[in-house]
């Protein structure tokens, strides 16, 4: 059996490629934020040692009783200390996204169609979920 | 008795005093309605700091287990901690997907994890997820609790019964892996050769991951412990094949689910960061360790310490054990 045939595919490779390069980014700057965070030096929007007072809340109660930002509202208070992390967060969370469009042009080549036409499903079902127009009912 | 063996019962009796401490510290009044306030009592750095300590220990057992970190951080850190059961299936997502994605590189580059054999299964997977996550920060706390409970208590089960098979029998492809080219070779380092290796019962397994998309996203476990499982004993891949694609899958599956418990508010970042460095931590550390332990007596440590979490977790749900 040839060396070729055990090799990862040309898409597998450039997935696993973009993964690591991600997830070593996100990591640092997912660490870097949260020692941001818990230094104080950015004020953050829950007072750290009161946050133990809420914590306990069901998340929905949490958003409520703070009138905390919900979807990509952290965007616009990525200057807190608390929100800069996730920053870190949604980078993690946006990873799979970005290896599928990278894998997108190399599957088109091959005009391997099925895969195509999953890779754009599977980019579509996710940046869904990201989009934060599915919301859970009730409030 | 081993060394070996001995440090590993020394870790998990660590992990349950740790966990212990724990909750008499916090045994909180914690209602939906109520602040906790007893957790107030408590600097709140001792949080983040027994979170990184509990992590790291759990880091080592999941490796130590074959079971990835979600399935641990959720039933201990819900059933011991203060935090609600919300913002710790959040950070489970998250532990369990930085898992993922930091095994994912290495596993698809040694062909071991299938990209081929992921990508359907993941849209199935990834889709369900979002349901569940949506069912699950709708389902009110004790419900969720008891679920949980009631699930854990299922997949100890399974960890205890299952049987796994290095290299299942499939006769014939279906028709629907054929048309999808769900195939591969990967060099078996243990006996020198490559294998080939080819699926069948596909919609079966496509029908059990929407079950399994469900589940994950409803209570943020990851999902190795159900993928494992079917891509072996369902599909027939080869052990091997099925655990790498079960873990990458996890950075698929756990991102869709991840996203709606952002939007929804249920992410902590206090909560999620010291436990994804605690259990990488916990994991690298792990790996090393993974040579010269007997995999049987970790897997029945694995198995008892969640049956404790599982049983805590359901009795927790029922009002019983506060």
């Amino acid at each position: 059996m040839s060396n070729e045939k055990v090799k990862a595919s040309e898409e597998q490779i450039a997935y696993a490629n973009i993964l690591n390069i991600g997830m070593w980014f996100g990591l640092a700057v997912l660490t870097f934020t949260f020692i941001i965070y818990v230094s104080g030096i950015f004020q953050s929007f829950v007072p750290i040692e009161e946050l133990p007072n809420y914590w306990g809340m069901k998340a929905k109660d949490y958003i409520h009783v703070l009138n905390a930002p919900t979807g990509w509202g952290w965007v616009a208070m990525a200057g807190k200390g608390d929100y800069m992390n996730f920053v870190g967060i949604a980078m993690l969370a946006g990873l799979t996204i970005v290896c599928y469009l990278a894998i997108l042009p190399i599957l088109l080549r091959k005009k391997d169609t099925p895969y195509v036409i999953i890779a754009i499903l599977e980019v579509a079902v996710l940046a869904l979920a990201a989009s934060g127009i599915l919301k859970v009912g009730g409030h | 008795m081993s060394k070996t063996t001995r440090v590993l019962i020394f870790l998990a009796v660590s992990l349950v005093l740790i966990a212990g401490a724990v909750t008499v510290f916090a045994s909180t009044e914690a209602s939906e309605a109520l602040p906790a306030a007893a957790a107030s009592n408590v600097a709140w750095w001792v949080w983040p700091l027994s979170l990184l300590v509990v992590t790291f220990v759990l880091g080592i057992v999941a490796v130590l287990g074959g079971v990835g970190g979600g399935v641990l951080f959720v039933p201990i850190i819900g059933g011991f901690y203060p935090f609600n059961l919300d913002f710790v299936r959040g950070a489970g997502l998250l532990v369990a997907l930085a898992g993922a994605l930091a095994a994912g590189p290495g596993l698809l580059k040694r062909n071991l994890a299938s990209l081929r054999l992921a990508l359907p299964v993941a849209l199935i997977a990834s889709a369900a997820a979002i349901g569940g996550a949506l069912i699950g920060l709708a389902l009110p706390q004790n419900v969720i609790q008891t679920l949980l409970g009631a699930t854990i208590l299922f997949i100890v089960l399974i960890m205890a019964l299952a049987k796994k098979s290095d290299f299942p029998n499939v006769p014939k492809a279906d028709a629907l892996s054929q048309s999808l080219a769900i195939t591969g070779i990967y060099t078996e380092q243990s006996l020198g050769k490559d294998v080939e290796w080819k699926v069948h019962k596909t919609p079966q397994a496509l029908f059990m991951f929407i079950i399994i998309g469900v589940m994950a996203g409803m209570f943020g476990l990851g999902a190795g412990w159900a993928n494992v499982p079917v891509l072996n004993l369902m599909m027939g891949a080869p052990l091997k094949v099925s655990v790498a694609t079960s873990k990458f899958l996890l950075s698929i599956t756990d991102t869709s689910a991840a996203w709606i418990y952002l939007n929804e508010g249920a992410v902590l970042p206090m909560i999620v960061a010291p436990s994804i460095v605690g259990i990488m931590l916990g994991s690298m550390v792990g790996v090393k360790i993974l040579a010269r332990t007997k995999p049987k007596a970790i897997k029945w440590m694995v198995i008892g310490l969640l049956l404790f979490a599982g049983l805590r977790a359901l009795l927790k749900g029922l009002g019983i054990w506060k």
